[in-house]
């Protein structure tokens, strides 16, 4: 092994120095971050898949409290449903403006989801006291257990979604759409559909299969 | 305000505990005295703490798991004296309810605080120099990812002190883990440390694999990775794909528990077993988890020590994805006994025996590597050597719990203790501390003591079987694990035997911790200056030891599977190549133990249902992480002319010890 | 990066007005179809289990692609193949699951089943 102090970079720059333009190794163009949060939605994903394993073992476990089809309001289940299915649109619509550089309106369809996500989470608050006004509680049978905290993670993810909202508006509004503010928006526009992907089987497998 | 903790939680009347609380105080107390004594707490802080150093971080997750390996030894040898003593009339000195705690805490702590912490430790100093990257995709995630781990420690270690541990077993099964048999805060404890640590676990995965899909020097395509970064980006994927298992089952146990659900009660239509199913669907690709980077760190050290490149590289990374894969498929090898069908157990037990086929395919490579190389044999290839024995057995006795038909035999007997334990510390352990020894100098600058480390190898290697070849023969005979008391004379001397090779592998531990100071001691005498004192073969040997804080001063480019021995070969290792740039590198930030303090309070304060706050707790944590995305400052460039400096005193440094050689 | 180049890999990788509102309508028209089978009883019981299991499959399908815009795409590849081996992984502890659960309960109910039967299967 020699050691020489080679000050000609070009004659070496093949081999060790050269690609340092193109591939900057301290700085993130974005796409690892969304990769790592995809990743992170993924195992979020498994998270649900256990509680619709077990939800699905249970549910024909209802003791003596009452079953799906008895407590199961259709109607208003699709009401649910519609209004997540118009935040995932308006969602859209703000990311296809951040594409476009248009900050006041990425701003306002921001805003018009959170308040149809709010709205959402009104319906699902609604429906959880009504049912533990009826003394369906998740205390009542295992099914009980299963259906509410199934659905009720799902709610608590779109809580969370909520304040993550408000706080990329406020970001929106006071760092501008730069390459940090895009690239969360990406991530929360990601986590966004994703809830609904789980809402698609919420309703499928919780809702319409317990009301049969 | 404090919910249910008052004085009475902390059991004033144990005197163990007490003797042991005792000595924790004095000793914590004496180390921040210390601290403050000699001014290190700006040095703690700003070197350490806000550290978000891959390195730095690494060798703290080998503290924390060093630190809690004293602490889960400490119930080892406790379990092993009790049992040595309880014999017929003897009732031995620990209570069963005290004894029910320590078994628990023994696997609890081995597990995800010893284990995982290694593992961690070792991909985090060993994976982004590897690759020939400045750091982990996303630093500040690995240092709040640490300190999670860290937090999870601190309640395990709080819970001996106040209040109680869970008295389970280590996966804690219901009914028993559910409010009507265990009312204390037992299993709280178990809960919530589990979760934040597994929440910190499960960052480090992800943080993993985006790294390794991202960030490789330009030139090294997938099948140029060095086997240990296969190994660990299938143990990341394994991670995020399991962990989220463990939290969601944990998560309706807590349910169970906090919200008198009814999930796997015995009451209004719950299932324990479904419990049981979810956890090994976690539990067993855990375990491939925790031992596929051991046997990445075996196969750069063989190659090394053999001085051969690694025998069948392809086939270890094709062995290591369907030891991945196949890990889905024999969860229920866990609970043959439940009562499922023949149909079912029978499937479960074919792909048990399955996996040991690729596992076979890197015995053999490993072998084939050291045929007709010039071993060396150095204490890293003994831990190696002693690994491929002892870990063949243990792969066999396994196989032989793969029937289901011998299961309904040894399940939850001494048989099946002393195999996981055969896998786990002949595979997990063997293989985390032999990576120390390797990749020690890459992040302190000297080798560790040979002397003392050869000590370690031999006592753990003959503790191992003396301790646990009587189980295996106890197993045989009978007798069911976590047991506080028996009276069957003619298991009485195995018993003493085992005590005595827990004692040498306490000798062993001692050893290690040696060997740590005289190697701290002599430091100046095993510095190396080269670098590469190991005459090895991957990227991490070609930057200095240690290395540099941003790794490398030019990115390298990839052209081989084992780079740093092409450039040695062909002349380019070791030589200075002028025309250095601006590095960009992430600032320390604060935010990752600070959420994670306050990821505790919010834990502690849950186990002892304290609400408010707890409440407290959460939106402070929540509240840091929304603060630190305010934030734009986080990162900087080196200058390239101090890049410059760093690099030539290197360099003058090498110069020197080729003069000296 | 010109701005030509920019706004093709736009609509390639982040979609257009025309495709979100397609796949909006889409939805409502699929989660419309999921909930007048149930509510409507049009079809007979036994078939609407598939038939909205196939309607979630199909919506999942359509907000994939449109809202999340997972493809084939270089850029996109990635994320298609993480997200497949997601549902392998959910399908096989979902599935396991119910079949390992399903097998122990028909096994460990005495009451439901005969001495001979027991004997007879599996």
């Amino acid at each position: 092994m020699s050691t020489a102090l080679a000050t000609n970079t070009s004659a070496h720059a093949g081999a060790h120095g050269g690609a340092h333009h193109a591939h900057d190794h301290g700085h993130d163009d974005g796409s690892r971050t969304v990769l790592g949060f995809w990743l992170y939605l993924m195992s979020d994903c498994l998270i649900f898949s256990c509680l619709f394993a077990t939800f699905a073992v249970l549910a024909g476990n209802v003791a003596d409290a009452p079953t799906g089809k008895q407590l199961f309001d259709l109607p208003y289940v699709a009401g649910e449903t519609v209004l997540l299915l118009v935040s995932s649109f308006t969602f859209g619509l703000a990311m296809l403006n951040m594409h476009a550089g248009r900050q006041a309106q990425v701003i306002a369809w921001l805003g018009v989801t959170f308040l149809v996500g709010a709205g959402f989470i009104g319906m699902e608050v609604h429906e959880f006291a009504n049912l533990i006004g009826e003394g369906a509680g998740p205390g009542r049978s295992a099914f009980l257990s299963a259906y509410f905290t199934l659905v009720g993670t799902h709610g608590l993810h779109v809580t969370a979604g909520l304040l993550w909202l408000a706080v990329m508006m406020h970001q929106t509004a006071k760092f501008g759409l730069d390459g940090i503010v895009r690239r969360r928006l990406s991530c929360l526009s990601l986590f966004w559909h994703f809830l609904d992907l789980i809402w698609i089987c919420v309703f499928t497998f919780v809702y319409l299969r317990g009301a049969l | 305000m404090f919910g249910k903790l008052t004085l009475a939680a902390i059991p004033w009347d144990e005197p163990i505990i007490m003797g042991t609380g005792a000595v924790v105080a004095l000793g914590g107390l004496a180390l921040l005295g210390l601290i403050t004594y000699f001014g290190k707490w700006r040095y703690l802080w700003d070197e350490w703490i806000t550290s978000v150093d891959h390195k730095k971080i690494g060798a703290m997750y080998f503290i924390l798991g060093l630190v809690m390996l004293l602490r889960g030894f400490a119930d080892a040898i406790m379990m092993r004296a009790q049992q040595a003593i309880a014999n017929n009339d003897a009732a031995g000195y620990l209570p069963p309810h005290h004894y029910d705690q320590i078994f628990t805490a023994h696997g609890v702590i081995m597990i995800f605080f010893v284990a995982t912490p290694f593992i961690l430790g070792l991909m985090n100093v060993v994976v982004p120099l590897q690759l020939g990257a400045r750091d982990v995709a996303f630093p500040f995630v690995n240092s709040l990812g640490f300190w999670l781990s860290v937090a999870g420690a601190v309640l395990v270690m709080l819970s001996m002190f106040v209040g109680d541990f869970a008295a389970t077993g280590w996966v804690a099964y219901p009914p028993l883990s559910e409010l009507g048999y265990s009312p204390s805060v037992g299993v709280d404890y178990y809960i919530w440390s589990l979760q934040i640590s597994g929440l910190g676990t499960t960052l480090a995965g992800v943080n993993f694999i985006v790294t390794i899909l991202r960030m490789r020097a330009p030139g090294m395509n997938l099948m140029k990775m060095p086997v240990f970064v296969w190994t660990s980006l299938i143990t990341n994927i394994l991670i995020v794909a399991v962990f989220p298992v463990l939290t969601a089952t944990l998560a309706m146990l807590t349910a169970d528990r906090y919200l008198g659900m009814h999930f796997f009660t015995n009451e209004l239509g719950g299932n324990a077993m479904m419990y049981i199913n979810l956890i090994w669907v976690w539990g067993h690709p855990e375990v491939y988890i925790l031992i596929l980077p051991a046997f990445g760190a075996f196969s750069e050290i063989i190659a090394t020590f053999s001085r051969k490149p690694l025998f069948g590289y392809t086939s270890m990374v094709y062995a290591t994805s369907s030891i991945g894969i196949l890990s889905f498929f024999v969860w229920l090898h866990h609970f043959f006994t439940m009562g499922s069908g023949a149909n079912v157990n029978a499937f479960f037990g074919i792909m048990t025996s399955i996996i040991s086929i690729p596992t076979g395919v890197k015995l053999f490579n490993w072998l084939f590597t050291m045929y007709r190389g010039r071993v060396r044999f150095h204490s890293a290839t003994l831990w190696t050597i002693g690994f491929m024995v002892t870990f063949a057995v243990g792969g066999m006795t396994g196989v032989l719990l793969a029937v289901p038909g011998a299961d309904f035999v040894l399940h939850n007997s001494l048989f099946l203790v002393a195999h996981f334990h055969n896998v786990i510390i002949g595979g997990v352990v063997f293989g985390c501390l032999a990576g120390m020894t390797f990749w020690f100098p890459k992040v302190f600058g000297f080798t560790l003591d040979e002397f003392w480390g050869k000590v370690a190898f031999w006592c753990w290697l003959i503790g191992y079987w003396l301790a646990f070849t009587p189980l295996y023969i106890l197993g045989f005979k009978g007798m069911t694990r976590r047991m506080n008391h028996y009276d069957v004379p003619g298991w009485h001397p195995y018993l003493v035997v085992a005590l005595v090779g827990a004692c040498i592998i306490g000798a062993g531990i001692l050893a290690l911790l040696i060997q740590l100071v005289v190697s701290i001691r002599d430091r100046e005498k095993n510095r190396d200056l080269t670098g590469d004192p190991w005459n090895a073969r991957s990227l991490e040997w070609s930057t200095a030891s240690p290395a540099p804080f941003y790794n490398f001063a030019h990115v390298p480019t990839i052209t081989s599977l084992e780079q740093h021995w092409t450039d040695k070969e062909t002349g380019r290792a070791g030589v200075q190549v002028m025309g250095y740039e601006d590095i960009h590198m992430p600032r320390n930030t604060a935010a990752g133990a600070v959420i994670a303090a306050f990821g505790l309070v919010m834990s502690f304060a849950l186990i002892w249902h304290m609400w408010g706050i707890a409440l407290f707790g959460l939106a402070a944590m929540v509240a840091t992480f929304i603060q630190r995305s305010y934030d734009r400052d986080v990162d900087y460039y080196v200058p390239a002319s101090e890049v410059a400096r760093i690099e030539s005193a290197r360099y003058a440094l090498l110069k020197q010890s080729e003069k000296v050689a | 990066m010109s701005a030509t180049t920019h706004t093709k890999t736009a609509s390639a990788a982040h979609g257009t007005l025309t495709s979100y509102i397609t796949g909006f309508i889409l939805c409502l028209i699929l989660t419309g179809l999921s909930f007048g089978a149930v509510m409507g009883g049009v079809l007979p019981p036994e078939k609407i289990l598939g038939a909205i299991s196939g309607l979630a499959v199909v919506q999942l399908l359509v907000q994939l692609i449109v809202f999340l815009h997972l493809g084939l795409a270089p850029e996109q590849r990635n994320y298609t193949v993480i997200g497949a081996l997601t549902v392998l992984l959910i399908a096989t502890i979902v599935i396991g699951s119910l079949w390992v659960m399903h097998n122990a309960n028909v096994n460990m109910m005495p009451t439901q089943m005969s001495v001979e039967r027991a004997l007879s299967k599996d």
